[in-house]
């Protein structure tokens, strides 16, 4: 493989950047692999890339139906973070942060990652207090967190609304400094390189039809270009893990449900952080290219069209006109939807299912990109050594039966409830 | 954006109603032994399915009558509305 540096940038140029070579192949499956992850999306990239690189198993598909970067891994709107207050998910996406901070180096491909801040907006007392209980609850995790008063905000995002009529007062808010973006189809494209030069087969348009299972094992899978053979199969298919699902007949504690984001025409640098709204659902930064980049609710129904509905956009934006007003001056250039997996307590599964050899990842929720290096980690190993790391061995499918909910939120699939 | 015949309304648009889930999931009936699982599948497990859903919805800033709709969650198709009580 091409190692990328400003060398072989500089070498390039003078064959006017004819000869890169190719990213990944395009390899015709083989029969038979030692592991399968259907989905390449970011979440099955990176557990790929995990699966060679930290457990030295090379021989693995990836089945994608669609093309690399062109599902959810591509439709976020990027943030990075780990402000949780429950152990299961602090400690979780903690250890996703610490595999951000040094993704562009190990992949050798820059995937722009900013660590610009978060910063979550509190607009009254007790949301206040929430917060600071969530911060200390951080910190005593190891995970950042400061809490900022009004005057320190107004220095900060000196276009939010701190004027006295404003609706939603803002109180102060809670920061995870180390919290960001990082470039989304670059860290498809990165992990795909990567797992690709180390053996992994990324097979796009390949869309699986069927499973082969016998005696409670699994032999493999059916797919548009044939059948493979597998003991070993990862399901990492966000938005569409139901419809997999029923061919293997089973129900799974989660809907499919729509989320839109939008950007808008880019304006000079206004936003250094990435803000949330405290009264409502609504988030944005802005983009290197300086583009607003938002987003917020659910649609709210059940959803598989990957595009939205105008009564959440305009919700979801005139929350945004509430924290920042001189947002109503902008032109929206673009608006998209993506396939949420929402799952009953908004906290994902990553574990083995009832059926040996078939492990399952799903239920991320809002929250999917920021997880994709901790995921693809924690997945390689729960597939490779056929049981959960220590980080994920909360995210169990049971605990819908037992009563283990994550329930960091307090909302699952209804999140306009909470 | 979505338009909802409600029942007793008639056609009106989406701002008016909100969203209740799954009207194929069966609540366990009082007074019998239930089983956990029975209970896990009532609250927690859904078909999920893509295509033709019934689904509840809530004439919430109208009429305030809860009611079924079969409705296509690819294409936002709407079938049929029907009464809470009334097959879909």
């Amino acid at each position: 493989m091409q190692k990328y540096s400003i060398f072989s940038l500089i070498r390039n140029a003078f064959s006017n950047h004819q000869n890169w070579d190719v990213v990944w192949r395009d390899p015709v499956p083989k029969k038979e692999y030692d592991a399968i992850i259907i989905g390449g999306g970011g979440h099955g990239l990176a557990t790929a890339y995990y699966l060679a690189k930290e457990h030295k198993i090379n021989n693995v598909a990836i089945l994608e139906k669609g093309w690399i970067g062109g599902g959810n891994v591509g439709r976020n709107t990027t943030i990075l973070r780990s402000n949780y207050m429950w152990d299961a998910n602090g400690l979780f996406y903690e250890h996703g942060m610490k595999l951000w901070e040094n993704l562009s180096q190990e992949l050798n491909y820059n995937v722009m990652y900013s660590p610009r801040g978060i910063i979550n907006l509190a607009h009254s007392d007790a949301q206040l207090n929430t917060y600071a209980r969530r911060g200390n609850s951080m910190r005593l995790n190891g995970i950042d967190a400061v809490m900022l008063g009004r005057e320190e905000l107004k220095k900060i995002i000196p276009f939010a609304d701190f004027s006295e009529s404003a609706r939603f007062p803002i109180f102060g808010a809670l920061m995870q400094p180390r919290g960001g973006t990082a470039r989304h189809d670059a860290v498809a494209w990165g992990y795909a390189r990567q797992a690709d030069a180390m053996g992994v087969d990324i097979i796009q348009h390949c869309e699986v039809t069927g499973f082969d299972v016998s005696n409670g094992k699994i032999q493999g899978v059916q797919t548009t270009r044939g059948n493979i053979k597998s003991k070993k199969v990862g399901l990492c298919v966000a938005g569409s893990t139901s419809l997999l699902a029923e061919k293997l007949n089973m129900k799974l504690p989660i809907e499919a449900h729509v989320l839109q984001a939008c950007v808008s025409e880019p304006v000079k640098p206004f936003l250094d952080h990435v803000v949330t709204f405290g009264a409502g659902h609504f988030y944005c930064s802005q983009s290197d290219k300086g583009e607003m980049v938002m987003g917020g609710d659910l649609d709210g129904y059940n959803s598989y069209a990957q595009r939205g509905n105008l009564p959440t956009l305009q919700h979801v934006l005139s929350e945004g006109v509430a924290m920042f007003p001189n947002l109503s001056r902008l032109k929206m250039l673009r608006t998209w939807g993506g396939i949420m997996d929402m799952s009953m307590d908004g906290s994902p599964v990553i574990d083995k299912s009832h059926i040996d050899g078939l492990y399952l990842n799903f239920g991320w929720c809002y929250g999917g990109f920021k997880a994709t290096p901790v995921s693809g980690w924690t997945f390689a190993h729960t597939i490779a050594q056929d049981r959960p790391h220590k980080l994920n061995e909360k995210f169990k499918l049971n605990r819908f039966n037992t009563g283990h909910l994550i329930d960091e939120k307090g909302v699952g699939t209804k999140t306009w409830i909470g | 954006m979505l338009e909802i015949k409600c029942p007793y309304c008639g056609n009106r648009s989406q701002n008016e109603f909100s969203y209740g889930g799954d009207a194929t999931v069966k609540r366990p009936s009082l007074g019998k032994e239930v089983s956990d699982k029975e209970w896990d599948d009532f609250v927690y497990f859904r078909k999920n399915p893509r295509g033709k859903h019934s689904e509840f919805w809530h004439h919430v800033a109208g009429c305030r009558q809860w009611f079924k709709v079969s409705r296509n969650t690819a294409t936002h198709e709407i079938f049929k509305t029907s009464k809470i009580n009334e097959e879909i």
